[in-house]
């Protein structure tokens, strides 16, 4: 059973602004997949439908067989962990360990069980000695990597990346990729960082103008000049894929 | 950023007033507080009694009395207002030095002065010996409304972030060779609060969405509790018992 399936999902905002035309996805167990496109071409408001918080367009979503519906909500949302593109967004109590305990605890969880959960997902993204910080006194790095944590404490079937490396420098850049090539989940990876996207991503699919334009190795989608021009994506100064090890 | 201001009020430090449980310190202060405003003015020697009670207590949390002091400027506009109540109280007047001040007007302002200053010292310890994180779990424990626990957390988590992109905002400015002078500058500054509520605002909403997206629905989990002893509850309450003790002698002397 693939952990997300995405068919015929239409949206158009109450002010009559049509952000998604019908779109087609299949993720599978296990996959890393990037989402490349231009701004404006839907990819937030594709990520907000995988976990309910918009819908009510055409077109449906399950993930791992269950179906996004307004019944099935809290368990879709710790199905599937969304990392936010900015981390002082995503980290709102007042310590690191509170905010990696918000998501487990919300669906129920208490005592050793909740602790037990909060220092695995610290341990994984390599954060554990910050639990009784404030946010807002780690770097930002370090912020992001904890924001990752919190999504990774409710065990989601789905990590949905937005913009990974954003605002990173090259060393917290790299040790992200660490962390998430080592992880054990389906990752679905919003990003204009296309070397990133080679790096980590095995397949990526492009969104334009609310629809899966391309679909494709990613190496293959990057190295295709003609595709890449039509759907404003450009490669770093310099970056040719051709000469990297892909993931 | 770096420390930022919601660890100035707080004193690091192992005395066993620091120790005590949150809820017990605020539920202490509080009661503390109401003896002290249903004091009658009159038994002034009590509250000479209240001021010795405060030290004691600054003195087993080994707050020195010059951080006590200073923090205590914070009342100085409230001391302001009571001092000019002595010239502007109507009624029986006396001379004072040559001027002439209402007693009335003395009275009130002794009455301000002296339960006010008390108030603000008692705070200023529960503030200094109590974190901040530790003082928000005490009134969740305390039964005060969820969401007003919820707002003055994100208050605290968010007051840095805030402050620090109001500053980028006043870089921002100075770089393009703006200086608040005067009053002619005040619609730059206006328009800079209001872009601030802006981007505060829309931050909430992104703050709400990764909240939902984390299974929030209306109320925050409990995560840490917090719990008190008899003994804990027993030590704190000596402070506003013995207050207690003075305020009903000042009623009956």
């Amino acid at each position: 059973m693939p952990s997300l399936e995405v068919s015929g999902v239409a949206y158009a905002y109450p002010d009559g602004h049509q952000a998604l035309f019908g779109v087609d996805l299949t993720v599978g167990r296990g996959e890393r997949v990037a989402l490349l496109g231009p701004n404006g071409a839907g990819k937030t408001t594709l990520v907000l439908h995988l976990n309910g918080i918009l819908g009510g367009g055409v077109g449906s979503v399950t993930v791992a067989g269950l179906p996004v519906e307004k019944r099935n909500l809290a368990e879709i949302r710790r199905r599937v962990g969304i990392v936010f593109q900015d981390p002082d967004d995503q980290l709102f109590m007042p310590t690191v360990r509170e905010d990696v305990a918000f998501g487990p605890a919300a669906a129920g969880l208490r005592g050793a069980e909740l602790e037990q959960r909060v220092r695995e997902a610290l341990e994984q993204v390599g954060m554990a000695g910050f639990a009784d910080r404030p946010p807002h006194h780690l770097s930002f790095g370090q912020r992001r990597r904890v924001a990752v944590a919190t999504v990774l404490a409710m065990r989601p079937e789905i990590l949905v990346l937005d913009e990974p490396s954003s605002n990173l420098d090259p060393a917290s850049r790299r040790e992200l990729a660490d962390i998430l090539r080592a992880l054990d989940v389906t990752v679905l990876m919003v990003t204009h960082d296309l070397p990133y996207a080679l790096e980590l991503c095995p397949r990526s699919v492009i969104l334009s103008e609310g629809v899966i334009a391309a679909d494709g190795r990613t190496r293959d989608l990057l190295c295709d000049e003609e595709l890449m021009g039509a759907y404003r994506l450009e490669l770093p100064f310099g970056f040719d894929p051709r000469s990297v090890a892909a993931a | 950023m770096g420390a930022g201001h919601a660890h100035k009020l707080y004193r690091h430090g192992h005395s066993p007033v620091h120790e005590l449980p949150p809820h017990c310190k605020i539920a202490a202060t509080a009661a503390f507080v109401i003896v002290v405003v249903s004091t009658p003015r009159e038994a002034m020697w009590a509250f000479g009694l209240y001021a010795v009670l405060i030290a004691a207590v600054a003195a087993a949390a080994r707050i020195p009395a010059g951080f006590l002091l200073r923090r205590l400027l914070i009342e100085v506009p409230f001391v302001l207002f009571a001092v000019l109540m002595p010239f502007v109280s109507q009624g029986e007047r006396v001379d004072v030095l040559g001027m002439s001040l209402s007693v009335s007007g003395l009275w009130g302002a002794w009455n301000v002065l002296a339960k006010g200053t008390l108030g603000v010292a008692a705070s200023v310890l529960l503030a200094s010996t109590t974190e901040l994180r530790a003082l928000l779990l005490g009134l969740q424990r305390l039964k005060l409304p969820p969401l007003l626990v919820q707002i003055a957390s994100f208050m605290i988590r968010y007051g840095d972030v805030i402050t620090d992109e109001l500053r980028r905002m006043s870089i921002a400015r100075r770089s393009r060779g703006f200086e608040a002078r005067g009053i002619q500058h005040w619609g730059v500054l206006a328009k800079t609060a209001g872009a601030l509520f802006i981007r505060s605002y829309e931050r909430g909403e992104r703050v709400y969405l990764a909240m939902v997206s984390r299974g929030y629905a209306g109320s925050m989990p409990v995560i840490d509790d917090v719990t008190a002893t008899r003994a804990q509850w027993a030590y704190s309450a000596v402070l506003p018992v013995t207050a207690l003790a003075v305020c009903l002698m000042g009623w009956t002397l």
